[in-house]
């Protein structure tokens, strides 16, 4: 499929960044004409990827998260990754309710609230190397804007 | 009775919580109302908000309710099973009836 538009950004791993990197990817993703609901699909799940980058990636030390978006026709493709210290279980990482971080009162929501919003989700991780997220969203009347 | 403007993410969850939690230090408050008309956005954070707030709560015998819930949380609020712990009400008026108000 031929790819009409990317984009990469690297930021630290701060909160703050949080709604920075729902803004800019709603930004990006506007050019295909998403209804108001697939926009707000593609920010939850940007701020749910971007927010483990953060707290479980990264813990407490600063890191460089990265987000990179690829526009296809009727397709948008999103990776949020970390060079963090990775996932051991990401089937047990996924599951519902599971957090790693009661404390935090995390809800353990996070996987669950990608996978139901966007249309696909992949997870690569390794130990101390990292974790790459990759979410699929399709838009439905995504207008191909070439230029 | 509590009012949530903006957006509600991990960055802002920890404000949130602390603010709440201060007035909850008044033992006389049994009963929490969250209005979320003006939160244009919340992710699994502010599950994560709600379900601490509604412990507390709980464990004091009182209630956790919730008006003006738009589209987009309750989305979220049914994919985390949240209902079974909040109340949810259209009017606050309902809701002050409801929690035994006036």
């Amino acid at each position: 499929m031929e790819k009409i538009n990317e984009m990469h950004i690297k930021f630290l791993s701060k909160s703050s960044n949080e709604s920075f990197a729902r803004v800019i990817i709603a930004a990006f993703a506007s050019q295909m004409d998403p209804t108001l609901e697939e926009i707000t699909d593609i920010k939850t799940a940007v701020s749910e990827a971007v927010t483990n980058a953060i707290i479980h990636g990264y813990e407490d030390r600063i890191g460089y998260v990265e987000m990179s978006a690829y526009i296809y026709p009727g397709k948008l493709v999103i990776e949020v990754s970390d060079k963090g210290k990775g996932i051991e279980d990401i089937q047990k990482a996924c599951q519902p309710l599971y957090t790693s971080k009661p404390e935090l009162e995390r809800s353990g929501m996070g996987f669950t609230v990608m996978e139901t919003f966007m249309d696909k989700v992949e997870v690569v991780s390794g130990i101390n190397q990292g974790t790459t997220v990759k979410m699929i969203k399709y838009i439905k009347n995504s207008k191909d804007k070439r230029s | 009775m509590v009012s949530l403007k903006g957006e509600l993410d991990h960055h802002t969850a920890k404000q949130v919580r602390e603010h709440i939690d201060k007035k909850l230090e008044d033992p006389t408050i049994k009963n929490i109302i969250m209005d979320i008309k003006g939160l244009n956005f919340m992710d699994s954070s502010g599950i994560g908000v709600l379900i601490g707030r509604y412990k507390i709560i709980s464990n004091r015998g009182g209630m956790l309710g919730v008006i003006n819930i738009n589209s987009h949380i309750d989305r979220i609020f049914q994919m985390s099973g949240i209902y079974k712990l909040i109340k949810v009400y259209d009017q606050l008026d309902q809701a002050l009836k409801d929690m035994g108000g006036y």
